[in-house]
């Protein structure tokens, strides 16, 4: 076929009008349905923790802050990677990092602050085994969710776009582990609900490329 | 591009060919002593750029956004081809001798790909699209109303640009 050929076909048979849509909104949908999945997942497990009591604990929103605010993180990054030739915006990468900062600040306080055989506690709590393990199982619907919404859009990038997905749902994830998980050390969350979601960005990121491909 | 994604297919025909123009420059000067796999390169280009057309966004250049597209199908290209990016200079001269790609020398045949289309699906599409019939004489002659007759033919459309992707993965 020739090329004017090719161009005379696509402009006459396929030319329905279309509307540029952002990517965003689709994303959000598919982090809800993929949260609603994992928390059905968590009731049929685990099961919840004492939410009246935990809600009024601190320990208890500065997880889901900290969680929430690398998903929106990883939401912002995706929903510029699923175009083309957009780059990345620095306010995405602000938000990751400061919520990082912050969430080790306080790990860093809370920890200097224990006396040293208070430290093991600190640091592993009674969950550190299982808890990284956890949230990277509980991403799992979201992070299907996600890539299929942005494999409806172009990306260009396909690895940093698979991380970006898997940082979004490694966080979403993360919020609703964190309706069972009691841990309520600043050093804990810092160490192991980030290596949870970062292991999460990790498969995104090695997934990608195959899992994006258009 | 604004007048192509609100379905002007004059606007739609002008873009793509200005932009085949560009893309073939593109391509041409990254794939030196190439010329078929340039051509190959610069049809897919159009169609993602076509197929695509709802991912750009107005408020945005149109420049980085097609090169975005362009870049991502020459990476993909060298994915395909893998080990085989260092051809014997004389095989290469053979190839070209063989392939002119001003002729826009390709090895998908349309024959071959509308073979695969199921009968109804097929007449349609040679009628519209090779022979140069109305879309209503087609649907006259396939014995169907002129609206199924359109849908038949995107789906069609559809059926090949996808078969044309997954013969490429």
């Amino acid at each position: 076929m020739k090329t004017s050929e090719l161009i005379a076909l696509l402009a006459a048979a396929d030319g329905a009008p279309v509307r540029p849509v952002s990517p965003v909104p689709a994303l959000i949908a598919a982090g809800v349905v993929g949260a609603v999945l994992a928390l059905a997942a968590l009731a049929l497990t685990l099961g919840f923790q004492p939410l009246g009591a935990a809600a009024r604990a601190s320990w208890f929103w500065m997880k889901a802050l900290y969680s929430l605010a690398t998903a929106l993180a990883g939401l912002l990054l995706l929903g510029r990677l699923a175009r083309p030739g957009v780059a990345p915006r620095a306010a995405a990468m602000v938000i990751g990092l400061a919520a990082l900062a912050a969430m080790a600040m306080m790990a860093a306080h809370a920890a200097m602050r224990a006396p040293a055989d208070a430290q093991p506690a600190l640091w592993l709590g009674q969950t550190s085994r299982l808890c990284s393990l956890r949230i990277l199982l509980l991403a799992i619907p979201a992070f299907a969710a996600e890539i299929t919404v942005v494999r409806r859009f172009a990306p260009t990038r396909l690895r940093q776009a698979g991380a970006a997905a898997g940082l979004m749902a490694g966080g979403l994830s993360a919020v609703v582990y964190g309706l069972y998980c009691q841990e309520s050390a600043a050093p804990f969350v810092a160490v192991w609900y980030s290596l949870g979601m970062a292991a999460c960005a990790f498969i995104g990121g090695l997934t990608g490329p195959r899992l994006l491909r258009w | 591009m604004v007048a192509a994604q609100a379905g002007d297919a004059g606007a739609q025909t002008r873009l793509l060919t200005l932009l085949a123009g560009y893309l073939r420059g593109y391509f041409a000067r990254r794939l030196a002593g190439q010329g078929a796999d340039v051509e190959d390169l610069v049809q897919e280009a159009l169609l993602a750029i076509h197929l695509k057309r709802a991912t750009f966004d107005p408020r945005f250049a149109f420049t980085p956004w097609a090169l975005a597209i362009a870049r991502y199908k020459l990476v993909d290209h060298y994915r395909r081809r893998g080990g085989r990016r260092n051809l014997p200079l004389e095989d290469a001269g053979e190839l070209l001798a063989v392939e002119n790609p001003e002729e826009g020398a390709v090895r998908r045949d349309i024959g071959t790909l509308l073979g695969r289309l199921p009968p109804r699906q097929r007449a349609l599409m040679t009628d519209v699209k090779l022979t140069g019939h109305s879309m209503e004489e087609a649907a006259a002659r396939a014995g169907m109303s002129v609206t199924a007759a359109k849908v038949a033919v995107h789906r069609a459309m559809r059926r090949l640009m996808k078969e044309v992707a997954d013969e490429d993965l």
